[in-house]
């Protein structure tokens, strides 16, 4: 099994569910100074939604950064979106962008930092999606 | 301006130099998610109001008078207290915004009584509001949070539960009407009122994030036993309240399932585990499927669905991307 690059803001709530599930992540940072993480494995990415209500801004700055090494962006192979389903057609917007503008596929989607559900269902859907994704380069 | 003290000089905000970058955030997501009743045509309703059945009209009128009251408290009480609390000058300017909207959501329930209810009814479910006690005791609860000496972490506390908890006990019944097809252009104007409680659940979470990581060990468990203690006593209020307004239509259940699914998604915004477990919490999809609106059939040539209304949601953004 392959490994977890996430982005959680202040409000911790990612950083939280990625802890519930317990497998190991690699935290993209909030500062702009801090280093980058550098997988040298493919992964999935798990990343919150910060739009307002037109849409714009789902995608964290500091992630978009991220992905546009194209090293980094080479090995990822799925995205998670995390949110909150009260802001409707919004609700995991930023995964979606991800998942179009890296060509791959969009896993699932959960709210705040998830529920016992959640945690139990993306762990299984991880285990299954590395079983049968590629993981060369 | 909190901080001014004799002597010292007024302080002008500059947002040009943040202590908290989420202050700039959720300035710009709320400022940009700004509307009016007026933006939403409400009047496509009337039709729709008059199939349903009396009951349900006065249990619809009720329900908005219950929120008109929360959105009331948060607007005049509330966010003002937050203020008074406030750590940046921003954080301040953000809860202006927030005291504001909650007036427009107010000020919302009337266009919609205005628009779809004779006087005498409206008058009713006010003066029913007023003497329903149930509605008392949880607004009691939350003013008794906000009163002058309280501590400003239990406020937050009190506040976030009102934001992101006891609206939803009548925010369920618009979601079910336009789960029906009915009521769809109220359901829109519910829907953004939704929006905006859950940005200002999620800042003031947030805000009490913060403030719990300054506080020493036995500090911070007093505070998570005392939002779990009030979560329990809002909600055995909240269920007596469903109970008393839904039983009629056969639909406690179903909301009390509804209540514990945001429940436990007001105490993660405090930063807490959730305390209903995953089979509570169980709501039924026609009712997710109406808070997000992405599944509603946007009906262009009548006017319905909140996306045609208020702009449609663009699913890019590319200025900084590279590829």
């Amino acid at each position: 099994m392959s490994g977890l690059v996430f982005y959680s803001s202040g409000s911790g709530n990612t950083a939280r569910f990625v802890a519930t599930l317990g497998l190991p992540g690699l935290r993209i940072p909030i500062r702009q100074d801090d280093p980058m993480p550098r997988p040298d494995a493919p992964y999935v990415m798990i990343c919150p939604t910060y739009a307002d209500g037109t849409g714009a801004g789902a995608v964290p700055k500091q992630v978009i950064r991220f992905l546009n090494d194209p090293a980094r962006r080479a090995l990822i192979r799925g995205v998670i979106g995390a949110g909150n389903r009260n802001f409707g057609p919004t609700f995991g917007l930023a995964a979606r962008i991800i998942a179009e503008k890296c060509q791959v596929p969009m896993l699932d989607r959960f709210e705040l930092a998830g529920t016992e559900t959640d945690t139990a269902r993306i762990r299984n859907g991880l285990e299954q999606f590395w079983g049968m994704t590629c993981l060369t380069p | 301006m909190k901080d001014h003290v004799m002597g010292a000089p007024a302080r002008a905000i500059n947002w040009n130099r943040l202590q908290d970058e989420k202050d700039l955030e959720v300035w710009n997501r709320l400022t940009v998610n700004f509307w009016l009743p007026e933006k939403v045509p409400l009047s496509n309703d009337v039709q729709s109001w008059a199939t349903l059945r009396p009951e349900e009209r006065e249990l619809t009128i009720r329900v908005f008078t219950g929120l008109t009251l929360l959105d009331t408290i948060q607007n005049t009480v509330g966010a003002p207290v937050l203020m008074q609390d406030a750590v940046t000058p921003h954080e301040e300017a953000v809860l202006s915004n927030i005291a504001f909207m909650e007036a427009v959501h107010a000020r919302s329930y009337s266009s919609i009584f205005s628009t779809l209810c004779s006087t005498r009814e409206v008058d009713e479910a006010f003066r029913w509001s007023e003497e329903n006690q149930h509605l008392q005791q949880k607004a009691r609860l939350i003013l008794n949070e906000y009163e002058v000496g309280t501590d400003p972490l239990k406020r937050k506390i009190a506040s976030v539960f009102l934001e992101s908890f006891l609206f939803y006990s009548g925010f369920y019944l618009p979601m079910h009407w336009s789960s029906r097809a009915k009521l769809t252009n109220t359901a829109d104007l519910i829907r953004l009122i939704i929006r905006d409680e859950a940005v200002h659940g999620y800042y003031i979470g947030y805000k009490f994030q913060r403030a719990m990581e300054k506080l020493d060990e036995a500090k911070r468990n007093e505070m998570k036993d005392f939002a779990f203690a009030l979560m329990f006593d809002l909600y055995e209020i909240e269920a007596h309240y469903a109970e008393e307004l839904y039983d009629g239509i056969g639909l406690t259940e179903e909301v009390k399932a509804f209540l514990h699914y945001n429940a436990n998604k007001a105490l993660q915004n405090l930063g807490f585990e959730a305390l209903f477990p995953p089979a509570a919490c169980e709501v039924n999809p026609a009712i997710l499927s109406a808070l997000s609106t992405d599944s509603e059939n946007h009906d262009f040539f009548s006017g319905s669905g909140s996306s045609y209304v208020i702009g449609k949601a663009v699913a890019t953004e590319d200025e900084d991307w590279d590829f």
